[in-house]
């Protein structure tokens, strides 16, 4: 099994509920708290599993916005597992989750430093590195309803743009997504080979203005109003 | 990334102190010029595990949970920061033997002195090599994946090593050419592997912000980074210096490092300068403190693609290797708390 998230970036809408729900879960979960320093001040900053950072595609006229939400990928080849000194950083045999250990980490910073997708932060409160442990605590609880049994990021995601399945399953919604909309890894030229994909925004027929109806003589004058009332 | 003080002086420290080592052993092994006496020996490895010990605690500085650190020798199968731990802890067993051999025997002579010398040497020099792997191994960091790194670990870890030998000699014996020869020459070793490593960092890297976000066909631009204030990756990674300071820096490092040392040691062997001879060791570590520090502060770790902090579409290449394309360092040159909106 190898678990992991499938995002869309072409529903993505930026609005970074992944993030705050993933705060508010994990900030009481297995590596609480998520500390936070000066988070009423004027330099807000603190520890958070998933950040989202937005990027233009292209140049006008032919450009897009994309959100991209980023979060830990579950790499196949973990090099942050690696490096590790002291074996805090752990990959699970048995679903590929990558795990720190706070009861192990000496907080030396250097899984942060293999990592290239910026998916581990150090908590300066405790010492130790913590990082997005896809909701191991939900995912498996059975006190919960099958349908929550999802990470939070998931749960909150109001576009569904974020999908969690098995991407060893070849029928899983996951991979089903991967392979019919083209999902890719970033960074695959590193060779971390990441558990988690993105799927490219839609290519869709540009909307045609040539049967829109040409500007009468009241509308014109109605512009022309409308331009004056303006002023 | 960030220049942390505790790393420099671990790297510096514990390689000068081993790069000692080695070069006592050498001179004993083969009795260059003499050997040394047994009360110079006791007191180089005794300099060798005070650098060493001084690396080793600075480096514990760096930890933010160093109650764990006891940890830190398990993974030794998969994490070369594990291994230098595994080594310079070794390291202290033959060393203090070897230092207790030659203070109580009063002799550098005998099986023992040269079984303890020579191991307590190669573990040294691995520990060097390990060192340099903890950075090489980085395939994120450009400029530190590279076999040049631990090449100029144990190229500055052996000229320092030798300056402080050839200076001991210098200051108590008299001008020992032999020596001075030997130090001038691994310095000027040092000096090229360095140039070559400045070089070649600056080569066309592969990861760019397209591959980094898989838009790979169009020009990509960070709009917005998503936090008002900096965050661990930010703080962690995203120091920089400007290019001209760079430059500046690396002058110095050619200057103090290596220029300064050979021509007093030079001086030292014509007999010009008597306790002066110790500015020698003094403006190398001053020198190659200075290249440590460019070496971490120049690392440029792929998370700054994600921040608009590297050249996207442009691969980072060196001024020499890129004609007329303007100067190679376009990193934003902010301090390294960088709120969202200056950016805009």
């Amino acid at each position: 099994m190898r678990l992991g998230l499938v995002i869309d970036l072409d529903t993505c809408v930026g609005c970074h509920a992944c993030a705050t729900a993933c705060k508010e879960w994990n900030t009481s979960a297995m590596t609480a708290p998520l500390t936070d320093y000066d988070p009423y001040g004027k330099e807000p900053s603190g520890v958070w599993f998933n950040r989202i950072r937005h990027y233009e595609i292209g140049e006008y006229p032919n450009n897009k916005t994309i959100n991209f939400p980023m979060s830990c990928m579950h790499c196949e080849n973990a090099e942050c597992v690696t490096v590790c000194p002291t074996g805090a950083s752990y990959k699970r045999a048995e679903d590929g989750i990558v795990l720190v250990d706070q009861d192990k980490c000496m907080g030396c910073n250097y899984c942060s430093w293999a990592c290239p997708y910026g998916a581990r932060e150090l908590d300066r409160e405790s010492g130790t590195m913590k990082k997005c442990t896809l909701c191991v605590d939900r995912i498996y609880d059975e006190t919960l309803p099958v349908e929550e049994r999802q990470p939070a990021c998931v749960l909150a995601c109001p576009a569904h743009a974020r999908l969690f399945g098995d991407l060893d399953d070849p029928e899983s919604t996951t991979s089903r997504a991967v392979r019919e909309r083209g999902g890719y890894a970033l960074m695959p030229e590193l060779n971390y080979n990441p558990t988690n994909h993105y799927l490219p925004p839609r290519t869709r027929p540009a909307i045609s203005t040539s049967d829109l109806p040409r500007g009468s003589l009241a509308r014109k004058v109605k512009e022309w109003v409308n331009r004056v009332i303006e002023r | 990334m960030n220049p942390s003080l505790a790393v420099i002086f671990l790297t510096l420290f514990s390689g000068a102190g081993f790069g000692l080592m080695a070069v006592v052993a050498i001179v004993n092994d083969f009795a260059i010029d003499g050997g040394l006496s047994p009360l110079r020996t006791a007191i180089l490895v005794a300099l060798s595990l005070l650098l060493v010990t001084m690396g080793m605690i600075s480096s514990t500085a760096h930890l933010a949970n160093p109650k764990n650190a006891w940890r830190a020798f398990t993974r030794w199968r998969t994490s070369w920061l594990a291994r230098e731990g595994v080594f310079a802890v070794l390291f202290y067993p033959v060393a203090i033997a070897y230092l207790g051999w030659v203070f109580f025997r009063n002799t550098t002579r005998g099986d023992g002195a040269l079984v303890l010398a020579n191991t307590a040497a190669v573990i040294g020099l691995i520990t060097i090599f390990c060192q340099g792997m903890i950075y090489a191994c980085l395939r994120t960091i450009r400029q530190w994946h590279t076999p040049l790194v631990p090449a100029n670990f144990y190229a500055m870890g052996l000229a320092l090593g030798m300056t402080m030998l050839a200076t001991s000699q210098v200051l108590t014996r008299g001008p020992d050419l032999v020596l001075i020869s030997t130090a001038c020459a691994l310095l000027v070793a040092a000096a090229v592997m360095k140039a070559i490593y400045y070089f070649w960092i600056g080569a066309p890297s592969g990861t760019t912000l397209q591959t980094a976000t898989g838009f790979t066909r169009g020009k990509v631009r960070l709009l917005d980074q998503g936090h008002t204030f900096g965050t661990f990756l930010t703080h962690e990674f995203s120091n920089c210096i400007p290019a001209a300071r760079a430059r500046n820096f690396r002058i110095a490092v050619y200057v103090l490092g290596f220029l300064a040392p050979i021509a007093i040691l030079i001086a030292g062997a014509h007999g010009l300068l008597r306790l002066g001879v110790l500015f020698a060791p003094l403006l190398a570590f001053i020198g190659i403190g200075i290249e440590r520090y460019l070496f971490f502060v120049q690392a440029k770790h792929v998370i700054n693609l994600y921040h608009g902090r590297m050249p996207g579409p442009l691969p980072q290449m060196h001024p020499a290797l890129r004609a007329g394309a303007g100067a190679a360092d376009t990193m934003i040159n902010k301090t390294r708390l960088v709120p969202s909106y200056e950016k805009r």
